[in-house]
């Protein structure tokens, strides 16, 4: 399909390539082997910092048929956050496509083609918003190009408008599929000669007039997921896989799994040496006619495990461990000024320290992911935040050239960082060759996936303040102790990366004239991965309650002592800050706008009606948190009974990332952050015993459910200019929401929650 | 071979008569709508109509439905009602991520069709066994009350 980059080639595109679409038989695309073309652009920060970054070559994104349909790729993966919405929508917007004639493509592994893929970190449309804009714009000028040469008019006297060219002097008018083949042999514009649209003539940019693009099929059971895809043939897989990181099986007796109807094989996948990187955790695949019948003879199967080092991994000794380490000095991270004098000469001290467990991601699809191999060539299909990665990881275990590995990437149910890392993909095509390339299933059941997460990591945040006769912190001491993700792929790492550092610990922008960080050590004993916020949520819960802490041990009023320590809206330099990653994003493009950090602040504040009367039990908490590069505060509003049955009636929440693509879609992920913010606050957490994660299934690791979720969040969206650069939407509005509640907690009840889960704390 | 009536439809599956519904639809038959979230009948996603009742079929055998009509998320817009939700469902934006709806608009059929207004608490109730991941609760909620609406007056 390729071909020499000034040369297009028209192609026949197989349906099974627009997996997930419903595109006519025949299509006309235009491919085009491509390069990333910013090659002469400094790649340091943002996209340009993202592996293969970015690429905004019409030719790769968008086909026109000859009967009108604009089939447009989407490169990022579908989990819930709208993408597969919102980035067609940028490139239709610019293309003048009607959107009822707009079909969307997903793109398969394929990041030199498509430019990065890699579905996470909140980037997709701060990253993509400019190259998509571009796409579109510089296929509207070919399809006008091809207009004026039919009409031979000058190009200034045509318009594409919604789906067709008009040239108005005359009255004629063509539509895209009468232009398409012609378009096609247009030049495409040079880089300087793109006309992008005023956004004052956005159609669906920002104007929340689209439904969500898979909405039909999800709500009639046609979207396909990665538990769903089918192919000839196809045989399902469950694993047995070690309980215990760095466990192995010692033998295996699988006499009693191969007599259960319908079990067709057992396989054993050896584990991989080292670090755990993304690579199956081995064990023994049991394979059957459906997953009904592999569940059951794994279940048959009788198996002697080696636990291995860290059979000993007890998750009440090691929060022993993590407080011991918080309670004595260690490696500091940022030093302001001079704390110890400042501390020792304050009028008043408080303490606190916070504790977060280990979380499940439990994405309502668990991994799941299909291959198989004909003719030298392997094919994946599966839940992939990170297609490219599954890809590379499959050749790698295959010994096949990633060219002959490619990868299809079905919506997932949920992803929240689990399916950034495709070991999952990697079991279904090792699984694959081992039944000579027939079409396997590799399906996680629901204790696979709570036993054998990349779980959120565990923390103790240690934080000691000195404050002056006024209530004012002077002094400023915050430990922060939790096996690092970076453990995952380098066993010895024992302290937080830069970028886990930088998630809301060292690039606190408060007005605090004396401050130190500290980072001591922490060993992992299990596999440690991103889960939604990162390690915002255990920096962000420990930050924004002791700020309230410190509020009610001065006797003032949260909201406005919150918005005094911020201090005085500034721009502030991450560097200054001791962070040195500031989420990927150049530090001049994206410094730290504290005064975006109060907008949000007040206007959570103003919307959520702080400050009025409670009744007895009932309270308002705020909290304010910058991450992804978005500003985003809440207010929670909450009802403690006599019994200690709490509820959420309420939570504003107040989101300033810039201008955006999809409002509806921005509200929506505030909404989702705020029930997710509420089920890790109130009852996630994911114990270990003898190694073994403790929670199985949705009875003992509980997420919240309808009658316990807020009641009524409202979402206020700070409004943006085009102009300037976008924030992040998926990640930051979770961090706020755990303080926030608690906040309201203590509001409500006087009492203050320093451990999470809360559970029955509350209870009387 | 067992006999089921899908959708409608007769169809017979070679499978032991303790497979659980949810994997003789997903696996035996194609059926994919009805999803596989827990197992255990702890999240609702595989929600099924079983002679008009919601079931969870991760944990009911083809042996106990044998002689009872099983309705689909495939199949639920062929009802006035389950049509509604899924016009609603579309309208109010309900999905993330979009995996726990099949279970989620089973479950509100249900509903609807014995409550046809149903209050909160009667929501809460009948959607309490189904979870949303992503967190789509609120808009669940609206969609419900837009469908009881306007289910009423189709």
């Amino acid at each position: 399909m390729s071909a020499p980059a000034d040369r297009l080639v028209l192609t026949n595109v197989s349906r099974r390539q627009f997996l997930g679409t419903s595109l006519g038989a025949f299509v006309l695309a235009a491919g085009l082997s491509s390069t990333a073309e910013a090659a002469d652009e400094p790649k340091k920060y943002g996209r340009d910092g993202m592996p293969n970054g970015w690429v905004d070559n019409p030719l790769v994104f968008v086909a026109i048929g000859e009967d009108g349909i604009v089939s447009i790729v989407c490169h990022r993966s579908e989990m819930g956050q709208g993408v597969r919405t919102g980035m067609p929508m940028i490139v239709a917007d610019e293309l003048e496509a009607d959107w009822a004639r707009v079909r969307v493509v997903q793109a398969t592994g394929d990041e030199k083609r498509f430019g990065n893929q890699d579905t996470d970190g909140s980037r997709s449309t701060r990253h993509f918003f400019t190259p998509m804009r571009r796409c579109g714009a510089a296929a509207r000028q070919m399809l006008e190009a091809a207009a004026a040469a039919r009409w031979k008019v000058p190009v200034g006297e045509v318009q594409a408008r919604n789906g067709e060219v008009v040239h108005a002097s005359s009255g004629r008018r063509l539509g895209y599929g009468a232009l398409a083949k012609a378009a096609a042999g247009m030049p495409l514009p040079a880089a300087d000669q793109i006309k992008l649209k005023d956004p004052s003539q956005f159609r669906y940019i920002g104007t929340g007039k689209l439904t969500l693009l898979d909405g039909p099929d999800i709500a009639s059971g046609k979207a396909q997921y990665g538990m769903d895809t089918r192919l000839p043939g196809m045989v399902y897989a469950v694993v047995a896989r070690p309980q215990v990181w760095g466990g192995k099986v010692v033998s295996v007796d699988d006499s009693a799994a191969l007599k259960v109807p319908g079990v067709l094989r057992v396989v054993r996948i050896d584990p991989t040496p080292g670090a755990p990187q993304f690579n199956p955790l081995g064990g023994v695949a049991v394979i059957a006619r459906n997953t009904w019948a592999a569940i059951q003879g794994r279940n048959a199967l009788k198996i002697v495990w080696d636990d291995g080092p860290n059979a000993s991994y007890d998750s009440d000794a090691y929060r022993k461990t993590l407080e011991d380490a918080a309670r004595k000095p260690g490696p500091v991270v940022r030093n302001d000024g001079d704390f110890a004098a400042a501390y020792a000469a304050a009028a008043k001290k408080v303490t606190a320290e916070y504790y977060c467990p280990h979380l499940a991601h439990a994405s309502m699809e668990a991994p799941a992911a299909s291959a198989r191999i004909t003719g030298g060539k392997c094919e994946v299909w599966g839940c992939f935040q990170s297609p490219q990665a599954a890809r590379d990881l499959v050749a790698k275990r295959l010994d096949m050239s990633p060219d002959n590995v490619t990868v299809y990437v079905t919506l997932l149910g949920g992803g929240f960082g689990r399916k950034s890392k495709p070991d999952y993909g990697i079991e279904a095509a090792i699984l694959s060759k081992a039944m000579d390339g027939k079409a396997v299933k590799v399906v996680w059941t629901r204790d696979d996936d709570l036993h054998n997460d990349y779980f959120h990591t565990v923390s103790v945040e240690h934080l000691e303040a000195g404050v002056d006769a006024q209530g004012k912190p002077v002094a400023w001491l915050h430990r922060s102790v939790a096996p690092t993700i970076v453990s995952t792929f380098d066993a010895a790492a024992k302290q937080e990366a830069d970028w886990e550092l930088g998630m809301g610990v060292i690039n606190v922008p408060f007005s605090i004239p004396n401050v130190r960080i500290e980072n001591p050590e922490a060993t992992a004993h299990t596999r440690i991965g991103w889960f939604r916020s990162v390690s915002n949520i255990p920096h962000a819960f420990a930050v924004q309650s002791f700020v309230a802490e410190l509020a009610a041990a001065a006797g003032r009023d949260p909201k406005d002592y919150l918005l005094e320590v911020i201090g005085p809206a500034r721009v502030v330099s991450p560097q200054m800050l001791g962070d040195k990653w500031n989420h990927g994003e150049s530090p001049e493009r994206y410094p730290v706008d504290t005064g975006r950090l109060r907008g949000v602040a007040e206007l959570a504040a103003k919307q959520g009606g702080w400050g009025r009367a409670m009744a007895k039990g009932s309270g308002l908490g705020i909290a304010a948190h910058y991450s992804f590069v978005s500003y985003v505060a809440a207010v929670v509003e909450v009802t403690v009974d006599s019994k200690g049955q709490l509820t959420i009636p309420r939570i504003d929440i107040a989101v300033d990332c810039g201008a955006t693509v999809n409002p509806d879609r921005v509200r929506a992920q505030m909404e989702g952050a705020c029930v997710m913010g509420v089920a890790a606050a109130t009852l996630g957490e994911i114990t270990f015993k003898n190694g073994r994660a403790q929670q199985d299934n949705f009875h003992a690791y509980e997420v919240t459910r309808m009658a316990e979720a807020p009641r009524v969040i409202n979402v206020h969206i700070v409004p943006g200019d085009y102009a300037k650069p976008m924030g992040g939407v998926g990640e930051p509005g979770v961090p706020p929401v755990l303080p926030a509640l608690c906040n309201a907690i203590f509001a409500a009840t006087g009492k203050r929650i320093r451990q999470l889960p809360i559970r029955d704390q509350l209870k009387a | 071979m067992i006999a089921l009536d899908i959708n409608g439809k007769r169809q017979n599956v070679d499978v032991p008569g303790e497979t659980p519904l949810l994997w003789t639809l997903r696996d035996e038959l194609g059926l994919t709508g009805s999803k596989f979230g827990c197992g255990m009948a702890l999240c609702g996603a595989c929600t099924v109509h079983v002679d008009g009742q919601p079931v969870r079929s991760c944990i009911t055998p083809i042996s106990s439905v044998t002689n009872k009509k099983v309705v689909t998320i495939e199949a639920v817009g062929a009802d006035p009602v389950g049509k509604a939700l899924q016009v609603a469902w579309t309208d109010v934006g309900v999905p993330q991520c979009g995996y726990c709806q099949a279970g989620q608009i089973m479950s509100a059929a249900a509903l609807l069709k014995r409550t046809p207004k149903p209050t909160d608490a009667q929501i809460d109730e009948a959607m309490g066994g189904n979870i949303c991941r992503c967190g789509t609760y609120t808009r669940i909620r609206t969609a419900i009350k837009q469908a009881a609406t306007k289910g009423g007056a189709a």
